[in-house]
């Protein structure tokens, strides 16, 4: 990937996640970090890409945890934040 | 070339999802809306990512994929609400280990061209070790397997040296014309060594700051990998979660008024204990705790991680709607930073069905307080010690507090009378205003029902 092109996605990406957040009420703030934390699971498509590629042992050890790892963070993040968010579903209807 | 273009497609309609999905989430009404729309995305990224042409491995991949996602998702569903921030803590940390654990594979392979994207692989290798470390230390200290706050002779001397040190060698491996097996297997020993120090000294008080700082932390290394391994996606998602993340660790420290380098580097334990508290305690049983309240015409519940670890929050919630039936007003007081996590009290007082209109952020409450009858604090303490105000040599002084200690009369449930996760003495707890309830904020508040019930009838 072109090294400027790559900047611009980062600045760019930086002020969408500083835009973001900057208007979240307290009350959002945890279950705002846990889904937050759920879509850097996405790192799991990494991980695959790399475990695809291994092809020495070693590799594929490291690509095995990569890939368990960041399933982890994904499936995890979504349960937790789904759960959290749930309750606040509920409270509105009373 | 046809699936090239699927793939690319699919990972930038996941991009679009993600952000969606965050934006959603910044508001109670379409926040589950933000998670499905964010976990679509998910879906469509990781099924699309099979199709990548020149892919091996794909045994081993489903059974990654299903183990570590099956592990995650039932001990997500099982978990405790009052457990959710080391949950997320610990997600968290498995997220940049996965991203340092993809730069390894990379360095394996030895495959990396330029010193940009060498440089920017270890970047992320040492973010992500690090935030994989210190995220396991904050769970164990959240789950309670690791009881006390640890401390090194010259912690920050020590803290700083190792950080100097694995720096260097980072250095060494971008410098360095061919990738070394032994500097990259030191290097992420000495990340792993890092997080871990730099986390072990951190008290309570401090860790919801700190596990957003490495839920920001996460972000940026998987934005790194995601340039190494040239997807879009990746990079986007991990830098719009590094921004949001480390904009989030900012509100909270400002609002504890401690730059973020000090929670890092001056552990509250070492800045000094303050002046010594002089009074005793005086002690309340449920009986008179109850009738102070029952014939109160204002009660202030300002409730702190004591109520989370008791899982007391239905109880409060019942107390409160007594005390409602017998025409007491009733609000609760939340600390930007109660709890362990920034809203932490927010979820369980949700959980528990308390409305948000009783719900009160510091600034909105604080002139409150005078006019309460009652401030009930329930297992909180530093969001209330009023040497924040006054006490110059506190290591709290400045830390904008709850003023429970304005109201007419205070009670406040409490364990033991130990001085808490930060070991800081409260000022409040001695105050001539001040009456003790001991007990478990489970069985407290309990017997303060069976009083309130009694007083009704």
């Amino acid at each position: 990937m072109d090294g400027f092109v790559a900047i611009y996605i980062f600045m760019l990406a930086a002020f969408t996640g500083y835009e973001v957040i900057s208007r979240v009420p307290v009350i959002l703030h945890t279950p705002l970090m846990s889904g937050s934390n759920f879509v850097h699971g996405v790192v799991l498509v990494g991980g695959m890409i790399a475990l695809g590629q291994a092809e020495t042992p070693l590799e594929q050890a490291i690509g095995f945890v990569a890939v368990l790892l960041g399933a982890a963070n994904a499936a995890g993040g979504y349960v937790v934040t789904e759960r959290m968010l749930a309750m606040f579903k509920a409270k509105e209807k009373n | 070339m046809a699936i090239k273009w699927l793939i690319d497609a699919s990972y930038f309609v996941a991009a679009i999802l993600f952000i969606l999905g965050l934006k959603g989430m910044s508001s109670p009404v379409s926040a589950r809306k933000g998670i499905v729309w964010a976990g679509v995305g998910m879906v469509l990224a990781t099924v699309v990512t099979f199709l990548t042409p020149g892919m091996n491995n794909f045994a081993l991949m489903i059974i990654a994929i299903a183990v570590g996602g099956a592990l995650a998702w039932i001990s997500g569903k099982k978990v405790a609400m009052t457990d959710m921030p080391q949950m997320v803590a610990i997600y968290n940390g498995m997220g940049g280990g996965a991203a340092a654990a993809i730069a390894a594979v990379e360095f394996a392979r030895g495959e990396m061209h330029g010193v940009v994207v060498t440089l920017l692989a270890t970047l992320g290798a040492l973010i992500g070790a690090v935030s994989f470390a210190g995220s396991v230390v904050a769970w164990a200290k959240l789950q309670g397997v690791m009881k006390k706050a640890f401390r090194l002779p010259a912690q920050n001397g020590v803290n700083i040296l190792l950080a100097l040190v694995t720096v260097g060698v980072g250095a060494a491996i971008v410098i360095a014309p061919e990738i070394d097996p032994t500097l990259v297997g030191a290097f992420f020993v000495l990340a792993l060594v890092l997080g871990t120090v730099i986390t072990l000294p951190i008290g309570g008080a401090d860790m919801p700051v700190v596990i957003s700082l490495f839920n920001a932390f996460t972000g940026l290394a998987v934005g790194f990998e995601g340039f190494v391994m040239g997807i879009p996606a990746l990079i986007i998602a991990g830098i719009v979660v590094g921004a949001a993340g480390t904009l989030l660790t900012q509100l909270m420290a400002k609002a504890m008024n401690r730059p973020i380098s000090n929670i890092l580097f001056v552990p509250m334990a070492a800045a000094g204990g303050g002046e010594a508290v002089e009074g005793e305690q005086k002690e309340v049983g449920a009986m008179d705790a109850a009738a102070m309240m029952r014939y109160a015409s204002k009660v202030i519940i300002v409730p702190g991680y004591g109520m989370a670890v008791a899982g007391a929050q239905h109880k409060v919630w019942e107390m409160t709607e007594l005390l409602e039936e017998a025409g007491v007003e009733v609000s609760f007081a939340i600390h930007p930073v109660a709890g362990r996590m920034p809203g932490h009290m927010n979820v369980l007082l949700a959980e528990a069905g308390v409305p948000y209109d009783k719900i009160f952020d510091l600034e909105e409450i604080n002139g409150d307080f005078p006019q309460a009858d009652v401030a009930l604090v329930i297992g909180a303490n530093d969001v209330v010690n009023p040497s924040a105000r006054t006490d110059k040599s506190s290591p709290i002084y400045g830390m904008p507090i709850l003023n429970a200690d304005l109201a007419q009369n205070v009670i406040v449930v409490k364990r033991g009378k130990g001085t808490g996760y930060s070991g800081i003495e409260n000022a409040l707890f001695y105050k001539d205003n001040t009456r003790l309830l001991y007990g478990s904020a489970q069985q407290a508040i309990g017997e303060v029902i069976q009083h309130v019930k009694a007083l009704s009838v």
